[in-house]
């Protein structure tokens, strides 16, 4: 499991990630999730400027037969949307930690994300969950 | 009983397996005090006989045999026997909704068929399986519209069908949409287009409108767009749709079907049709057929789209719909490949020749140009004049409209003889030269 | 070994639009009777149409075969056992489509005179007059056009009641175990929705609905039997809850096919309730619809009925009355599904009142039989007492690999419909079975068997199960590529 839970990422007990870079976030859903939840056929993300909330709903992610609620992993503003979710919305079964991203915020409080859990502490959450 | 497929040996049987000493017994978990420890009072059963002989007699007491000028959302039109036939083979009437598609391909292919009409009618790009019917369409078309728009106003004609609207406000009221009501122009009788504003999620027209007058769907839409708005048009005479240029600047088209040949039926069933742009059909309710392929990579059909629907969101659903009208959706892919390219032109322009025959001869309350439907100014009493001859005449507007009494809407189609013509026209003349003289 | 196969007839039946060539057509109008006039003179040159892109051009015939091969792509009732759980797909008799058909019938305009309307609006107050006989309620209403549809005229009731007594309220609660039509009905006659969870027994727990009834409280929907063919035995004693606390009862009657003549909801302190008259009293299901959904109410929710209301016009005859002041309104254009009512009152008819006992005792055998002969290879989902359906789960199924859905697709190729899948979900991996009244012994038999040889191609040929069905014309869909890039009508290039 821990070669799918890359280590310089942060993760939610909802099953996102955050990238940190300077004051950017970019968020995603983990390999366990999008394994979880099956083929992914649509994703509604916020349009660029609307503000996040650590905890809050930010979108969803829709599989053939559900429909799931997206968690932003901190608060902020979104700056950038994964517009080529769009047409390949299968990138986040397939690339979950990399062409899947499905936005980036301009955080607000970076602290936030210190308390969230690092990869190894993931790992064994979902390992537990999952059992 | 005759349904029922089981001998009392059998029941014995059965009842030995599951180790039971009578039926009743397995309703031991009913508590006693909600048990009903009688019998029903109601008859015993009937011969099919005796029930063909009841519904006769019913039947009798209605207007077989009558010539109708009824229109108002309900339209009379020659019915093709090929629809009827074809949709009672119990293969289309008693399957259930199509959510295994690999024993529902006919119901599906025929779904896909029916979007694929609807959207070449209409101008739109997608088209939903059905709703129950232009009516109830309608507040689902706003809520779409407010769903949209992050709005929640509906600007609404009154030349709307009115119990359309009724259905409306009665939806509207636990949504916190605003209706607020628009009026017609005196003269043509066509909608008096309002100023949307910020807060205005829809404008709603009908086109042709309650009182058969064709709209400016155009000119409605750009009304609309100029204020972030959409436009929803009505269309309750599909046949129109045959000759009246489509409403294409539409963002939201509602539909109602019954005009493809589906009987009248004192009011349904029929089936409503929500047909959009592809870029809103997220938030469109009802059920979606689309194609895809099996694991052979045959060309198939299934349903799709569906977390918008109840079954899977839920409360945070698009809609409640859950059954809808899809046998008399399939009447209507029916009648409409009957009549086809070049029929559906031929039988909308015999209603323009038929309707127009009659009201070029009467005065008319409106100028506005007019499908298959009309406004005379002639009193109610003359109806009763035709009823002696088995002609049932136009509708009395004052039931709707206070300010148009002494005004009738006559709906005049490819359906009705020529005596009927003539009885209505010899009837209604008098009191309209008068009407018009005033 | 495959015991009823049923053939698909597989030609190759391409979509209509496929089919056409210019010039083909499938009608003729009758002779001309007035001059025919130039549309574009009529109408305006602005107001006219070109032609319709792509409409389809083909004969009679072809329209004829198209439609009748698209169908022998289809399963219907007349084919076999349709068990679909909460479905109740019973026999349609065929009177019930014939007297809906005759003229006089199928050919009367809603807003003729109600002295020409005298015959259709005496079907209305008989069968209004019936299913209040069957409901123990106190009156009713036709209107609604569908379950889902007669769901929100009775929370519009409950929330215009509530409100004549001063306060709407602001939230329902509904079982986790109900129906997705409950809480998106309850959002849109503008309530919140709270569920509560079921007891270990599958049923009402009393105590989490005590705990959560409160002032802001409007109502609870409850299906009864519920969802898992189980009869809530204390619905009376919540209806008592409910009531203490000025709460309605809303009983959804989708599986009424278990209590027809051997309990009625207006005994056990149900307020408002629908029926589905296409499930139930056995109109058709038409592949999706029409159904009808007519709500039955106490006493104190009748002022509220929508308008019209069928009443008698003094004069020995019945009229419609569309003014009531205290009416939540009108719910759809119109009386209703009158045609669906029709085929209603037929099915009433065509059984009494020893006919629609002796149909819920069938019923309910059945899906007892099922139970008995299939529990020892499947496990229940819940083991108390069902009345007219049973559910089961694949627990033991998943051990291979399989589940409750590939168990259904094999059915297929046994020549049945699959069962309810994946529902209720409170049942994890459910198959939710409901074979009505009108399957006979036989039928159940080749049921049951075909369900037996399944459970042990489930342990000795996993990929033949998950693979299934093999004997239809079009074998899975790729649900997944359907919803990524939505294909939703035929374009010519």
């Amino acid at each position: 499991m821990s070669n799918k839970t890359p280590p310089n990422l942060r993760y939610t007990k909802d099953h996102e990630w955050i990238l940190v870079d300077g004051s950017t976030g970019t968020i995603g859903i983990t390999d366990h999730a999008q394994d979880a939840l099956g083929d992914i056929v649509f994703v509604d993300a916020p349009k660029t400027g609307t503000p996040v909330q650590a905890g809050k709903v930010f979108g969803t992610v829709e599989s053939v037969k559900a429909v799931s609620d997206l968690f932003s992993p901190a608060s902020g503003e979104v700056t950038e949307v994964n517009d080529t979710l769009k047409d390949s919305p299968e990138s986040v079964n397939e690339d979950p930690y990399g062409k899947g991203w499905l936005i980036k915020i301009k955080l607000s409080d970076k602290s936030e994300v210190d308390a969230l859990m690092t990869a190894d502490q993931y790992s064994a959450y979902a390992a537990q969950e999952h059992s | 009983m005759r349904y029922l497929p089981k001998s009392e040996s059998e029941r014995r049987e059965m009842l030995d397996a599951i180790g039971a000493a009578r039926i009743e017994s397995l309703f031991e978990s009913i508590p006693p005090e909600a048990r009903l420890n009688r019998d029903l009072n109601l008859p015993p059963g009937r011969s099919e006989f005796e029930i063909m002989e009841y519904f006769k007699e019913r039947a009798r007491e209605n207007a077989p045999g009558y010539q109708s000028f009824l229109g108002a959302g309900v339209y009379h039109h020659l019915r093709p026997v090929v629809a009827d036939h074809l949709i009672s083979r119990s293969e289309f009437y008693s399957a259930y909704t199509p959510y295994q598609p690999e024993l529902a391909q006919g119901t599906l292919q025929a779904i896909f068929e029916f979007q694929t009409m609807i959207c070449q009618l209409t101008g739109m790009e997608v088209a939903n399986a059905s709703m129950y019917d232009g009516s109830s369409a309608l507040p689902e078309a706003v809520m779409m519209a407010a769903r949209i728009t992050g709005r929640s106003k509906a600007l609404v004609s009154r030349a709307v069908h009115p119990e359309y609207r009724q259905v409306l406000a009665t939806y509207a009221k636990h949504q916190d949409i605003k209706v607020k009501e628009f009026g017609w122009n005196n003269e043509s009788g066509a909608a008096e287009l309002p100023e949307a504003d910020a807060k205005t999620a829809a404008i709603v027209i009908q086109s042709p409108n309650f009182f058969g007058v064709i709209e400016n769907v155009a000119a409605a839409a750009e009304r609309a767009h100029a204020a972030g708005a959409l436009l929803i048009v009505v269309i309750a005479e599909p046949i129109s749709l045959g000759l009246v240029r489509p409403p294409s600047e539409a963002d939201i088209v509602i539909l109602e079907s019954q005009g493809f040949g589906i009987p009248p039926s004192y009011g349904g069933p029929y089936a409503g049709v929500i047909a959009t742009r592809e870029q809103f059909v997220r938030q469109m309710p009802g059920r979606l057929a689309g194609q895809t392929v099996d694991t052979e990579g045959r060309r198939g059909f299934c349903l799709t789209l569906s977390t918008r629907e109840q079954h899977i969101r839920r409360e945070k659903a698009t809609s409640n719909i859950c059954t809808n009208q899809s046998l008399f959706m399939l009447m209507a892919t029916i009648f409409m490949t009957l009549y086809g390219k070049r029929g559906m032109r031929d039988l909308a322009a015999r209603n323009v020749s038929q309707s127009h025959y009659v009201s070029g001869q009467l005065a008319l309350r409106f100028s506005g140009p007019h499908f298959n439907e009309f406004v005379v100014k002639a009193s109610a009493k003359k109806n009763k004049a035709l009823l002696k001859k088995k002609v049932i005449g136009g509708l009395e507007l004052k039931r709707f409209y206070p300010e148009l009494k002494d005004c009738l809407l006559v709906c005049v189609t490819e359906a009705q003889p020529k005596w009927a013509l003539d009885a209505l026209l010899e009837t209604y003349a008098a009191d309209a030269v008068e009407a018009h003289g005033s | 070994m495959v015991r009823k196969v049923r053939e698909h007839i597989s030609q190759n039946e391409g979509l209509i639009f496929e089919r056409s060539s210019a010039g083909k057509y499938a009608y003729q109008l009758p002779e001309a009777q007035v001059p025919e006039i130039d549309p574009a003179a009529a109408l305006g040159a602005d107001a006219v149409r070109p032609e319709i892109p792509d409409f389809p051009e083909v004969s009679e015939v072809e329209v004829v075969r198209h439609f009748t091969r698209l169908s022998t792509w289809n399963y219907g009732i007349d084919h076999g056992m349709y068990p679909l759980g909460s479905c109740t797909m019973k026999y349609n008799a065929k009177i019930n489509e014939y007297v809906a058909r005759l003229e006089g019938i199928a050919g009367e305009h809603p807003y003729q005179p109600e002295a020409l309307a005298q015959g259709c609006l005496k079907i209305m107050k008989l069968l209004q007059d019936y299913l209040i006989e069957i409901t123990g309620m106190d009156a009713i209403t036709l209107q609604p056009a569908a379950g889902a549809h007669g769901e929100l005229t009775g929370c519009l009731l409950i929330r215009a009641y509530l409100q004549s007594q001063g306060n709407p309220r602001t939230k329902i609660l509904i079982p986790d175990s109900a129906h997705g039509t409950n809480p998106a009905t309850a959002v849109i006659a503008g309530y919140e929705v709270e569920a509560i969870r079921s007891n270990s027994k599958g049923c009402l727990d009393l105590e989490a609905l005590h705990n959560a009834v409160s002032e802001d409280v409007a109502a609870l929907m409850v299906t009864n039997p519920n969802t898992l063919g189980i009869f809530e035995e204390n619905i009376a004693k919540a209806a008592e809850i409910l009531h203490a606390k000025g709460a309605q009862l809303y009983m959804d009657g989708a599986n009424m096919n278990a209590l027809v003549a051997m309990a009625r909801p207006g005994d056990f302190g149900v307020d408002v309730m629908h029926l589905n008259l296409h499930k139930t009293f056995s109109t058709p299901h038409g592949g999706g619809g029409p159904g009808a959904g007519p709500v039955a109410v106490k006493k104190h929710l009748e002022p509220f009925l929508p308008v019209p209301v069928v009443e008698d016009d003094g004069k020995g005859g019945w009229k419609l009355n569309h003014k009531r002041k205290q009416s939540i309104g009108r719910v759809r254009a119109y009386v209703g599904n009158f045609g669906v009512l029709v085929r209603a009152l037929a099915y009433t008819m065509a059984n009494g009142r020893d006919g629609l006992r002796q149909t819920t005792l069938d019923a309910v055998l059945n899906s007892n039989y099922i139970r008995a002969k299939l529990a020892d290879l499947y496990d229940l989902a819940y083991s108390g007492p069902t009345l007219h359906e049973c559910v089961f789960n694949d627990k033991r199924q998943l051990t291979s690999g399989v589940r409750t859905g590939d168990i259904a697709k094999r059915l297929i190729d046994y020549g049945f419909h699959p069962y309810t899948v994946s529902f209720p979900l409170i049942a994890a991996g459910a198959m939710m079975i409901e074979p009505t009244e009108t399957e006979s012994k036989e039928e159940l038999d080749l049921f049951i068997a075909a369900m037996r040889d399944i459970a042990g191609e489930c342990a000795t040929q996993p990929e033949l199960v998950k693979n299934a069905p093999q004997s239809t014309r079009v074998t899975r869909m790729d649900e997944v590529a359907a919803a990524r890039k939505p294909v939703l009508r035929w374009k010519s290039h």
